[in-house]
This record gives structure tokens, C-alpha cells and sequence, in this order.
């Protein structure tokens, strides 16, 4: 469904050296980005602020032209058949509108049904699922000027759907969004996403939006990829662990280890404790601490993505 | 015949939205027809202090004028707003109407056509229609299809102009109001019978730049009068191709601007 081959787009940047000299720079956004999007995928696209991400979906809805590689989408090449590419893909910037701000929502999706030439009854079908899913009806009549974000995001949502993409792109979609309104936005792309219908392709910097959505996750860093694969393999490959916190009968003896298992912390005067999880299985662990010293009370944390993202970004990649 | 209709629709919802705030549309549709009465005043003063300029009379001046504003008032309207393209492109309008399957400057005029300036155009060609009504000429079918012809022309030279200019903000981005010289510029140039100008000026805008075919020319030909400055009959006529060769320039450099702003994202 989606194509790159060593992506690239450098840009020339004209920086101040001297009074009225000035020097042109060549800027690499991205540098040599391979990928293989199948239908029916959801893809997390995530890196740091100015990483590239924005440039490479730029360069697959056909706004920017790359400077060196191959890129296909839908069987297209986004910048010479960008009309035609536009009829198949959605696009969602989280920070710019596709909607007419002085006028009803209602009106916005009419207007897009004859940009997109989509026969009345599809439109009528697409818009009647995206206004359940979304609960759209409170707000059709507003202008979009009088919207909340939320509301708007959701206008915004409908409208990059309307004429039936096969592949949508999501950038930054839930960014401001308040809780409720992540929820909502996150709750109707995993049911787009569980059809297989549609592929998806989503930048974001809210992690939780990657964990609730993507199978896979694309990290990239400097313009280059620098992991391509699940969340699990994320953990696995920057060696994050699970944790085991217990609240314990009897305080902890000194020099008390557990096989398979580290001692990251020991608090309330040695009854409660904190070990990080070196298998993947927990009961060795569990096991040990309730001969030993018995468990009153325990919780295995699941390992934060954020965490490990972090260490990605600050060790400019692997 | 898809993006005709698309196209219709973009129409109607610019017109809705402006309309949505009714009060300060008229008061900016009654400020804009005073804009364009005005020039036309300035015209009619200096004929008051002499009655003849450059050799015509100020009926036969109307005349220029009259195409002049009519054009003028046309081609600001429909395509005035593109020197907006800086703004379009800081805001990301520019990217948001790229991936619509319609191309990209069609869409950014229309959605953001200033209806206000509706009566401009129609006071330009009450202007033309007066000067046609209180001069005497001899019509026949060339004049007949030149008259009906000249206002179109001079709107699509002057687009191109305003096109031309706009579209240099993809490559110097503090181009600033340079484009202004040449549009509101070349409006006043040609609201006066050319031979008012020095040799040299005339000679780069009217006939290197070509603004001499947008009123002056088809003013003399509907007139019958000959050129005093030595350009044969048939010259007047030629207003349609010189906008039409103005239009294609227009369309290649909007093109390569666009291209330009594709590769740097600028």
C-alpha cells in the first residue's frame, strides 16, 4: 500500500555570517527512510520534535517532493498524481483545518462531497456511521469558528473520510485534545483500524496513542529509522522490564535475593519492596517472595513506553 | 465537468461565509466602491485643468479608463487575493488545499474570493458603458466583438500580472510590495492615453511589458482614430492575444513556483 526506498529530503536553509553575508546550509529532514506499509496496517510514526516526521507524511500525501528516493502510494507517485493520489487518502494535520470555519460542520461535509466527487448515497452511508461513532449531531449546525477542539477534531476526522480512503494519515490527531476527547478520537480509529479496510499512518508524541493503536510502531530520529516493529520488540530490544512491587508479611532479610529478578527499592521499614523482572515470566519471582518472607499485597507494572522512548531520543538512536 | 461543480460549490460556501457576518460585508462592499469612484475622479480633475491630455479629449479618455476599471475590477476580484500567498503558505493553507484532488490556485481564490469588491465591478463597467454611450463610434462586427472582448482581456492581463507577482513570495519570501508596482501600477498606467508618458518609461510598460494592449490600443481602434504613436489600425485587436500570452507566462511561473515550493517546503 505504501512504498519507500531511501527517502531523503534535505532542505537549504540561508543562516545570517556576518552583516550581510549570508550562507546557504543543506539540512537533512530525512536521510534515507526505507519502509513497507501492507493494507490494512496501523503504523505508529514517532520521533522528536523536528525528527521528520511531518516532512516524510508531507512527502506521502504529495505536498512536498523528495529529494532522492523512491516513494509509492496506492500503486502512486504522490507529487506528479497528487489529484489522483488525493481521491484515495485521507489526511488529518492536527494543527491545520481541512474544515470552512464560517460555516456549519453540515455544510463543510457537503462542500467536500463535490470536491471529492462522491456519489450522494456513499457520502450519506459515511457520514451517517461517522455520526454515531462520534456523535457528531450535537454540533452539525455550529460554525466550525465556535467549536471546541475536541468537536473540531472530530469534524475534522469525518472529513478526511467522507470519500472513503483506503489509506489515512494522521498528523499529531489527538494534540490538545482533553482527556475525554483523546478517548473519543482513539476509541474511533481502533474501530476504523479493526475493519482492515483502511491503512493507517499516525504521528504522534502521546505514546498512549500508539499503545491503544498500533501493532507497529516506526521510531525515527534524526531523519533516520531507528525501530521498526511492535511495541514488545521495543521493550525486548532496549531491555525494559516489567516490575513487581509487594507489600510483605515479614520485613525483607538483608542480602535476600531472587532468581530472575533485581531489587530496584525497599521502603516501609523493609515491607514493601520493588524488583525489576529480568523473564518474561513473573511466577518464579512471585513464588520465591511468598516462601521467603510471604506477600500481603502485589502488582506487576507493565513497562512505560515513555521510558523507553526517552532513552531512544536522548541516545540519538541505536 | 466534476470540478466545474466543485468548483461552484467552493463559490457558495465563500459567499455563505461571507455573508455570515452581514453588517461589516456592506459596510467593506460601500467602502470599496468608493476606492474605485475615486479613481476614476482623479481622471476627470485633470481633464478639468486642460481639455485636452496627450492629445485626446476626455470622452476618448473615459474610454481607456473605462476598460481600464473594468478589467482592473475583474481581475482584482477574481485574483487579486493571491498576493494573500504568504499567508496562505504560513498558515498551511497551501498544504491543506494540496491534498484536495483539485489544483491549487483555483482553490485558494475561491475560497477566499472578497465578494466585497462585487460592486467595484460593476461601476467599472457602468464607466465603460458611458464612454461607449458618449463617444461616437462606427460600429461594426470587429468593434462590436473587440468592445465585448476588451474588458475580459484586460482582466486576464492584469490576473497574470497579479499571478506573476504573487507567485515570486515562493522564491523570495520578503518580496513584499514590489508585486503592488506592477498591478496597481499598471491600472493607473493604463487609465491614461499612453503618450502622456516619457519615451523610455512607455517604452518598458506599454510595449516590453505590454499594458499598452489593455486599454490604450482597443480604445483607439474602437475609436478609428490612428495611433499618434505610429502602431498600424489592427494593433487594438490584438489585446486578446497579448492577454492570453500574459495568461501562459502567468501559468508557467505559478507552476515552477509551486514546484519550488515543493522542494523546499518554504
Amino acid at each position: 500500500m505504501i512504498e519507500l526506498q531511501d527517502l531523503r529530503k534535505d532542505f537549504t536553509v540561508r543562516v545570517k555570517a556576518g552583516r550581510l553575508r549570508r550562507e546557504k546550509r543543506v539540512v537533512t529532514a530525512v536521510d534515507g527512510v526505507s519502509l513497507r506499509i501492507d493494507r490494512g496496517e496501523m503504523v505508529g510514526y514517532i520521533g522528536p520534535n523536528g525528527a521528520g516526521k511531518s516532512t516524510t507524511l508531507k512527502m506521502l500525501t504529495g505536498v512536498l517532493m523528495p529529494s532522492a528516493g523512491e516513494v509509492s502510494v496506492c500503486g502512486l507517485a504522490p507529487v506528479p498524481q497528487r489529484t489522483r493520489l488525493a481521491l484515495r487518502i485521507g489526511v488529518v494535520f492536527g494543527q491545520r483545518s481541512q474544515l470552512w470555519w464560517d460555516l456549519p460542520l453540515r455544510e463543510s461535509f457537503a462542500l467536500l462531497r463535490h470536491i471529492y466527487r462522491v456519489p450522494s448515497a456513499d457520502h450519506e452511508a459515511r457520514l451517517r456511521r461517522c455520526r454515531a461513532l462520534l456523535d457528531l449531531d450535537a454540533f452539525l449546525d455550529t460554525p466550525v469558528r465556535q467549536l471546541s477542539l475536541g468537536q473540531r477534531m472530530r469534524g475534522e476526522l469525518t472529513a478526511a473520510l467522507l470519500h472513503g480512503p483506503e489509506v489515512l494519515f494522521l498528523d499529531e490527531p489527538t494534540i490538545g485534545l482533553d482527556v475525554v476527547s483523546k478517548q473519543a478520537v482513539r476509541a474511533f480509529l481502533a474501530e476504523l483500524g479493526a475493519t482492515g479496510d483502511v491503512t493507517l499512518v499516525l504521528t504522534t508524541h502521546d505514546l498512549a496513542d500508539i499503545e491503544r493503536l498500533c501493532e507497529r510502531l516506526v521510531v525515527i530520529d534524526h531523519g533516520r529509522v531507528v525501530h521498526d516493529g511492535t511495541i514488545e520488540a521495543l521493550h525486548e530490544r532496549y531491555g525494559s522490564r516489567r516490575t513487581l512491587v509487594a507489600d510483605l508479611e515479614r520485613p525483607l532479610p538483608e542480602n535476600f535475593t531472587l532468581p530472575g529478578a533485581v531489587l530496584t527499592s525497599v521502603e516501609a521499614g523493609r515491607h514493601r519492596v520493588t524488583f525489576a523482572l529480568e523473564s518474561a515470566g513473573a511466577g518464579a519471582a512471585v513464588a520465591g517472595l511468598v516462601s521467603a518472607v510471604g506477600v500481603r499485597d502485589l502488582s506487576l507494572l507493565e513497562p512505560d513506553i515513555e521510558d523507553v522512548v526517552a532513552r531512544l531520543y536522548a541516545g540519538g538512536g541505536a | 465537468m466534476g470540478e466545474l461543480r466543485a468548483y461552484a460549490a467552493l463559490l457558495g460556501a465563500q459567499a455563505r461565509s461571507v455573508l455570515s457576518y452581514r453588517a461589516s460585508f456592506l459596510v467593506e462592499v460601500a467602502g470599496n466602491m468608493g476606492a474605485t469612484v475615486f479613481d476614476v475622479l482623479t481622471v476627470l480633475v485633470l481633464f478639468r485643468a486642460t481639455p485636452r491630455v496627450g492629445g485626446f479629449t476626455l470622452e476618448q479618455a473615459l474610454l481607456m479608463v473605462g476598460i481600464s476599471s473594468a478589467g482592473f475590477a475583474l481581475a482584482d476580484m477574481l485574483v487579486g487575493n493571491v498576493d494573500r500567498l504568504k499567508v496562505y503558505v504560513r498558515a498551511g493553507t497551501l498544504d491543506a488545499v494540496l491534498v484536495r484532488p483539485l489544483p491549487a490556485l483555483p482553490q485558494l481564490l475561491l475560497m477566499d474570493l472578497p465578494l466585497r469588491k462585487a460592486l467595484r465591478v460593476v461601476f467599472g463597467f457602468t464607466v465603460l458603458g458611458g464612454a461607449i454611450a458618449i463617444n461616437d463610434i462606427d460600429w461594426t462586427p470587429a468593434r462590436v466583438a473587440l468592445v465585448a472582448l476588451a474588458p475580459g482581456a484586460a482582466a486576464a492581463f492584469f490576473g497574470s500580472i497579479f499571478v506573476i507577482s504573487a507567485a515570486l513570495a515562493f522564491w523570495w519570501v520578503e518580496s513584499g510590495e514590489m508585486g503592488a508596482a506592477f498591478t496597481y501600477g499598471g491600472r493607473d498606467f493604463t487609465s491614461y492615453p499612453i503618450t502622456v508618458y516619457g519615451e523610455w518609461f512607455r517604452g518598458l510598460f506599454a510595449y516590453a511589458l505590454g499594458f499598452a494592449f489593455v486599454a490604450y490600443q482597443p480604445a483607439l481602434a474602437l475609436l478609428g482614430r490612428t495611433d499618434p504613436l505610429g502602431l498600424p489600425g489592427w494593433a487594438g485587436y490584438l489585446s486578446p492575444l497579448v492577454a492570453l500570452l500574459a495568461a501562459t507566462v502567468a501559468t508557467g511561473v505559478w507552476r515552477a513556483g509551486i514546484r519550488q515550493y515543493r522542494s523546499t517546503g518554504s
